[in-house]
């Protein structure tokens, strides 16, 4: 079964590519031998992580660079991230309801996905979604966030390329989301040009950016676009494409793929820790006395810890 | 391993009337599931590769213009095509009594017309869903 899937997605075969990545997202141990073997198939396509603020026009944004990309003949992976309800553990992933067109090319392939409870704007199967898009003969492949606030900012442990996604009339919009955004962007995009506000919306943007810049010989870009009318798409790409090659010429390319994998195992660690811990038989029960006893104040909720973790890890 | 149940609603064709197959998208997330909205006019080629993609357990189809008898089996005809035999297709949306039979007959699941609670869609699609 493992050959199959391998072989499928090598071939680029839409079935295999989708029920690997179902397979990650509901933790199937099947998945795993099927991701060690691509992972030495993987390494050639240019990640671009898409972020931006909500209704900022991320999606349509997404489709108008892809639809370019095609153009160029380029192979399409799309993951659109959108939140799960912590509450009900459901998801509505509307993103594609922007890129609809697209689904009528084969060599796009675009995949919907929920947070399932991770934050930073990302879901944990992202990393191995992105290794099998990769190893599928993917290009490009676009990454797009949920909308963010201030705290999503995982995107740029993870993609080559980030672009940060503003609108204008938004007040004091960039304000708000100095502290984290606004440090992670390769290139700033204004969308939605054709609303009043632009030149004050670019003005800030460019005083924020010298204060916080860390002094490069590169400048970071900012890219006017109208994405439902298809202007400044051109611009835009063609940032993306000098970028990467800035990246290459100044050995930073790899750097980034270095950080991205140490991200990734890091992740994987920590994920694998946690099911050791939470998958231990018993603990449920365990958890519950303990808390009856924190509640009566006969432990503390540090001691109660302690006592469980030494249980699990011998 | 936590399986998560994943449906596609589609509204295949001319028809501009998304009311229903939002309310139904909504309560299936209540529901727990994840659901993917692909917006209007879509044909069947277009459901059926996004469903693909999506790896979907079920596809909701919402129709109110007429053309269920056509575009429904449409999509099912492609689903077996591309051997998606696992994925389950419901509809929704006017679809006269008299048309039900046939729709079942091809493989359509179920049609849920209006004021089906949305309950009984929820629970339809978790007994029906292969795991």
């Amino acid at each position: 079964m493992t050959n199959n899937f391998v072989n499928g997605v090598l071939k680029g075969d839409p079935l295999s590519i989708a029920r690997v990545i179902t397979m990650i997202e509901n933790n199937h141990e099947k998945a795993i031998p099927i991701i060690k073997t691509l992972h030495r198939h993987t390494g050639k396509a240019h990640i671009i992580g898409i972020t931006g603020v909500m209704g900022s026009g991320k999606s349509s944004l997404i489709y108008e660079l892809a639809k370019k990309y095609r153009e160029k003949n380029k192979k399409i992976g799309i993951i659109a991230i959108d939140p799960t309800s912590p509450f009900s553990g459901g998801a509505l992933l509307g993103d594609r309801i922007r890129m609809m067109n697209l689904a009528d090319d084969e060599n796009v392939f675009i995949r919907s996905m929920g947070t399932r409870g991770m934050l930073g704007g990302l879901t944990s199967a992202v990393y191995d979604t992105i290794n099998i898009l990769d190893a599928a003969g993917k290009d490009i492949i676009m990454v797009e966030t949920v909308g963010v606030g201030q705290a999503e900012v995982d995107i740029v442990k993870i993609a080559d390329t980030t672009l940060v996604v503003l609108v204008p009339g938004l007040g004091d919009s960039i304000q708000t989301i100095k502290a984290g955004i606004m440090e992670i962007g390769d290139i700033f995009v204004v969308n939605k040009a054709d609303r009043p506000g632009v030149e004050q919306t670019i003005a800030e943007l460019k005083t924020m950016l010298d204060l916080t810049r860390i002094v490069t010989e590169r400048e970071t870009p900012i890219i006017t676009t109208i994405a439902r009318e298809r202007k400044g798409i051109d611009e835009l790409i063609n940032e993306i494409e000098k970028h990467k090659k800035y990246l290459k010429k100044n050995n930073m390319f790899e750097e980034k793929r270095r950080k991205r994998y140490e991200t990734e195992l890091v992740e994987i660690i920590k994920r694998k820790l946690t099911s050791l811990i939470f998958d231990e038989t018993n603990l449920k029960e365990k958890i519950q006395s303990l808390t009856d006893q924190i509640l009566k104040k006969e432990i503390d909720p540090h001691t109660a810890a302690e006592e469980i973790l030494t249980r699990v890890i011998k | 391993m936590e399986k998560k149940i994943r449906v596609l609603v589609a509204k295949p064709g001319l028809d501009g009337h998304d009311r229903g197959a939002k309310v139904v998208a909504r309560a299936l997330r209540d529901a727990g599931m994840e659901v993917i909205y692909s917006g209007l006019h879509q044909t069947a080629e277009q459901i059926v590769r996004t469903a693909i993609q999506e790896d979907v357990d079920v596809i909701g189809l919402s129709l109110l213009s007429g053309a269920h008898m056509t575009l429904f089996l449409d999509v099912i005809k492609l689903l077996k095509k591309h051997k998606m035999n696992n994925v389950i297709v419901v509809g929704g949306g006017i679809i006269p009594e008299e048309d039900v039979p046939r729709l079942k007959k091809e493989g359509v699941a179920e049609i849920f017309g209006p004021g089906t609670p949305t309950d009984e869609i929820v629970d339809f699609i978790k007994k029906n869903v292969k795991q």
